[in-house]
């Protein structure tokens, strides 16, 4: 009996009927034909529990929603008192809430000239679209082949066609999408003059963080800044120090238009995002600052909790032990690689953001249920299924750091067989 | 919350940030740890060597601060005592070999070191910077990492210090995060991270509640208690040596070290004599009315007057209402009954010398013994030449060291004898504390010990033990964090090599897709 005060259910079987019957059969159906049907009871730290009560430690986070790990006891007091105090806060004025963090997000990015707070990224992504619309009186929107920026309206149309074309959200005609490490490509649209903005994760997550070349993402941008086009970074993703510095184009020298950024900036435990723009591209906020709005975009709570979240990634603690882990799964997963060369062949990393590639189409996915086995949750790129998104978190300490590499290693085996078996199938 | 809050108090709750802030600096020690326990006996050496030239230069800087901050002693001694600190410390553990492997043929045992891992280190606010020198250097020649909580009078001198010392142990190859200071240290932030079971050792210099609480923590602790020094001193002394040795000890850094003498004890017969050798080395001897006031000022209120400790012995007198000479280094109030229970026999961290005598040798040692169980364990001092009389004094005594003829402050931590150089004074089962000797780098290292059957065969000429220390194995990408000193050999080690041979395999890979 899983009794939670408010509802109940007799067992895990029990809520996965449920959960199909009331919620969504699909995504029910894929995760326990994939071999890992997780259910998360409790959560703490890295720390995740399924319902059957194996632990498992989360290399997933939510993407880096969990960077700090699962209710990092910091945040939750920082969320409790603010709910002494603050609610979501009235949109339509100002606050100190979203002032004061405003100001902290605009330090982190001195050319950077105002934040605009949205409730998800895809909202931020949206904001940005938008904004990029506005300061260039063009509509078209470039982005790369296999990119994902969000399931809303414009960003959806940003992406790949599995999440649009359901939904007949797909508009080739103002969204083209260009291939990723070609900036030629980029160039012959460009150059037609009539793009409004160029989105980019710094490393495209979905699918599977292949690295950009050297330079690549630079001269984009100065084909951007050649052509009259917006560039925009989404560091959904790769912000947060994720890369080893705050921001990841920080890292590659850029200095986009607009940035979006979400996920951990709500320390998991209260949905927040954001949108920088410059200047220039801000000027909407000047003319008409109710433009965009948005009942729970820049929630105080929430901005109070990313007010907090900024702070802490800036401790000179964190930044060493950020250092410390991309180290440490530097060395290891190149001892791993060495040790499994057969399956496993290639290490894609910036910091703590890590792509592991196996040799086998769906390789990653057999990958995390073989991890999944051995108590470790990773979970694999949706568009590319032979990476495996391995991103542990900040704060991950050593022994944990040491542990999640000796399963990896003890889950190989298993992953080769699964393997195998899936070739056969094949 | 309510509106009733004034207008500075903040209207939220905000978590202590330095409790938090410290617990990531275990974290971040646990990393440096583990890299560290790796390093080679060469990369340690240059590591500490590193250390104690950086140490040794701002010995006078960070004196000078000290004293500015906390008020206790005097900048010069304070000098003299971060110095010993560096190279003296070095240099005598320098041969004391806590990195190789040992192996004793004849008895079939192999010994591998396994350093301690983390260590929280108490430091006071007597002795900050030299504290913080000292215990650094242990974690350094004992390969451990180590978070250092000052006495917040102390703080922001010691994180100083400690920032110079981690600079250069990071220059020299070691790991960021070797070395580290709490910089807002309070007793819960102490009472978090010492109950934590993320640190693996506890050495706590303190107050004896400080020191109890680090036993009480769970985790494994080397502490050290109070001192209360009775320095006899007998009548085959020479008294005018004798008594330049305890004007010396009391006077030196204003008496704030725990193993300075507290009383000065002698027989009846000798008492003039000692009265007249004090006073000509440079001591005031008080009369009875200047005792009454001295015993007053200090022990007027519960305790010792804190505003005394570490104090000149002009400021304390004056403050006392005593009249002396301005040249007076240390003051003598005198007792003429050994009786226990007057105030002026417990211990006194400022220059005050109290001199009582027996009738005899054997009502001697029995006050010597019960005015040494408030500073149990810790530290007498001998003056004389009868080795019999030495050897009952110091069986009887619940001390762990007697000095002999030599000041007891620089005699018992290792300065004017041959004994450890320490600023923390294991206090033994006496004191109750874990260790009776001077804390050195060898009580933060255990050995793996393997040990073959007594009639089995043990081939130990063939053992090849070179995985056990490596070359320095710091990450690189961390080394970067400070600018290297220009130490790293060029060309490329074995690790090197395999890393890069790595890449290269990863990139062939990468462009087959």
């Amino acid at each position: 009996m899983f009794n939670y005060g408010y509802f109940a259910f007799d067992s895990k079987e029990d809520l996965l009927r449920k959960a199909a019957e009331f919620w969504n059969p699909g995504k029910v159906n894929f995760w326990t034909e994939a071999g890992t049907p997780m259910v998360i009871d409790r959560r703490e730290g890295y720390f995740l529990y399924d319902m059957t009560g194996k632990r498992l430690i989360d290399l997933h986070l939510n993407g880096g929603t969990y960077n700090f790990g699962h209710r990092h006891p910091e945040l939750v007091e920082v969320l409790k008192s603010g709910l002494d105090y603050f609610d979501m806060g009235n949109h339509w004025f100002p606050s100190v809430a979203r002032a004061a963090f405003a100001e902290k997000l605009v330090q982190t990015a001195p050319h950077m000239k105002y934040a605009i707070f949205g409730a998800g990224g895809a909202e931020a992504v949206e904001i940005a679209l938008k904004t990029a619309r506005y300061a260039t009186k063009r509509k078209k929107i470039v982005s790369i082949i296999k990119g994902y920026h969000g399931h809303s309206g414009l960003s959806v149309a940003t992406g790949d066609e599995r999440f649009s074309k359901i939904f007949l959200s797909d508009r080739p005609d103002e969204f083209i999408h260009v291939p990723f490490n070609d900036a030629d490509a980029l160039e012959d649209v460009l150059k037609k003059g009539d793009v409004a903005a160029f989105i980019i994760e710094t490393i495209p997550a979905t699918y599977g963080f292949p690295l950009p070349k050297d330079g690549y993402l630079k001269a984009c941008q100065d084909l951007c800044r050649k052509y009259g086009t917006k560039f925009i970074a989404d560091e959904v993703q790769t912000g947060l120090m994720r890369t080893g510095v705050m921001w990841g184009w920080q890292g590659y020298g850029l200095t986009p238009d607009i940035f979006v950024c979400g996920k951990g900036l709500g320390g998991g435990i209260y949905p927040i995002s954001a949108c920088l723009v410059n200047e220039e591209c801000g000027g909407w906020l000047v003319e008409d600052g109710a433009a965009h709005i948005s009942t729970s975009g820049g929630a105080e709570l929430g901005c109070l909790v990313g007010h907090h979240v900024l702070e802490m990634l800036q401790r000179p603690e964190v930044i060493s032990n950020v250092h410390f882990v991309a180290e440490f799964f530097a060395q290891g997963m190149a001892e791993m690689m060495r040790r499994h060369s057969d399956v496993f062949v290639g290490v894609r990393q910036r910091g703590v953001v890590l792509g592991l590639e196996f040799d086998h189409p769906e390789g990653a996915v057999a990958v995390s249920r073989a991890l999944y086995e051995n108590g470790v949750w990773a979970i694999f790129s949706s568009l590319d299924k032979r990476v495996l998104q391995f991103k542990p978190g900040v704060v991950l300490d050593v022994d944990l750091c040491q542990e999640i590499l000796d399963r990896f290693d003890a889950a190989m085996p298993r992953a080769r067989q699964l393997l195998k078996s899936g070739r056969r199938a094949a | 919350m309510n509106e009733h809050v004034t207008m500075d108090a903040p209207r939220l709750s905000v978590p202590d940030r330095a409790i938090s802030s410290a617990r990531m600096k275990v974290e971040r020690a646990a990393w440096a740890a583990r890299y560290y326990r790796n390093f080679s006996r060469e990369a340690v050496l240059a590591i500490a060597e590193a250390v104690a030239r950086a140490g040794y230069e701002k010995a006078g800087h960070f004196a000078d601060l000290a004293v500015a901050e906390t008020g206790f002693g005097v900048v010069e001694h304070k000098k003299i005592k971060n110095e010993l600190c560096t190279h003296e410390l070095l240099d005598y553990y320098r041969d004391m070999d806590l990195v190789t492997p040992r192996i004793d043929k004849e008895r079939k045992i192999v010994e591998l070191p396994k350093p301690a891992g983390v260590v929280f280190a108490l430091a006071p606010a007597t002795n900050p910077v030299a504290t913080v020198y000292y215990k650094a250097m242990l974690a350094i020649l004992s390969r451990n990492a180590i978070v250092i909580s000052p006495h917040p009078v102390a703080k922001s001198v010691s994180a100083a210090a400690a920032r110079l010392l981690a600079e250069a142990a990071e220059a020299a190859g070691a790991p960021s995060g070797l070395i580290q200071c709490v910089e807002e240290p309070s007793i819960p932030l102490v009472q978090d991270i010492m109950s934590s079971d993320r640190i693996n050792v506890i050495v706590a210099t303190g107050g004896t509640a400080m020191v109890r609480a680090a036993y009480s923590s769970g985790n494994p602790a080397l502490g050290v208690g109070p001192g209360n020094a009775v320095a006899y001193v007998d009548t085959t002394a020479r008294a005018d040596a004798a008594a330049r040795c305890l004007v010396e000890s009391k006077s030196f850094d204003n008496s704030i070290l725990c193993t300075n003498e507290s009383v000065v004890l002698t027989l009846d017969q000798n008492r003039g004599n000692m009265e007249r050798a004090l006073r000509t080395a440079g001591a005031h001897v008080c009369n009875e009315a200047d005792t009454d006031r001295l015993r007053d000022y200090l022990f007027g209120g519960h305790g010792i007057n804190l505003e005394a400790i570490g104090k000149s012995a002009a400021w304390i007198a004056e403050r006392a209402g005593i009249r002396v000479s301005p040249s007076a280094k240390i003051l003598v109030p005198v007792v003429a009954t050994p009786g226990q229970d007057d105030f002026l026999f417990r211990e006194k961290l400022c220059p005050v010398l109290t001199l009582t005598s027996a009738v005899d040798f054997q009502q001697a040692l029995t006050f010597a013994k019960h005015t040494a169980r408030r500073g149990a364990g810790h530290s007498a001092a001998f003056h004389g030449e009868d080795t019999a009389r030495l050897v009952r004094y110091s069986q009887e005594m619940p001390v762990y060291r007697v000095v002999v003829n030599a000041p007891c402050s620089q005699g018992a931590a290792g300065f004017a004898t041959y004994l450890p150089p320490s600023f923390t004074i294991g206090t033994g089962f006496a004191g109750r504390s874990s260790i009776g000797e001077n804390l050195g780098p060898h009580h933060l290292v255990q050995w793996t010990r393997i040990a073959y059957g007594k009639e089995v065969p043990a081939d130990l000429h063939e053992i090849d033990l070179s995985t056990v220390s490596s070359d320095r194995s710091a990450p690189r990408d961390l080394a970067v964090a400070t600018p290297p000193a220009g130490r790293e050999p060029s060309g490329f080690s074995r690790d090197d090599l395999r890393q890069l041979i790595l890449e290269e395999l990863r990139s062939l890979n990468g462009a087959g897709k």
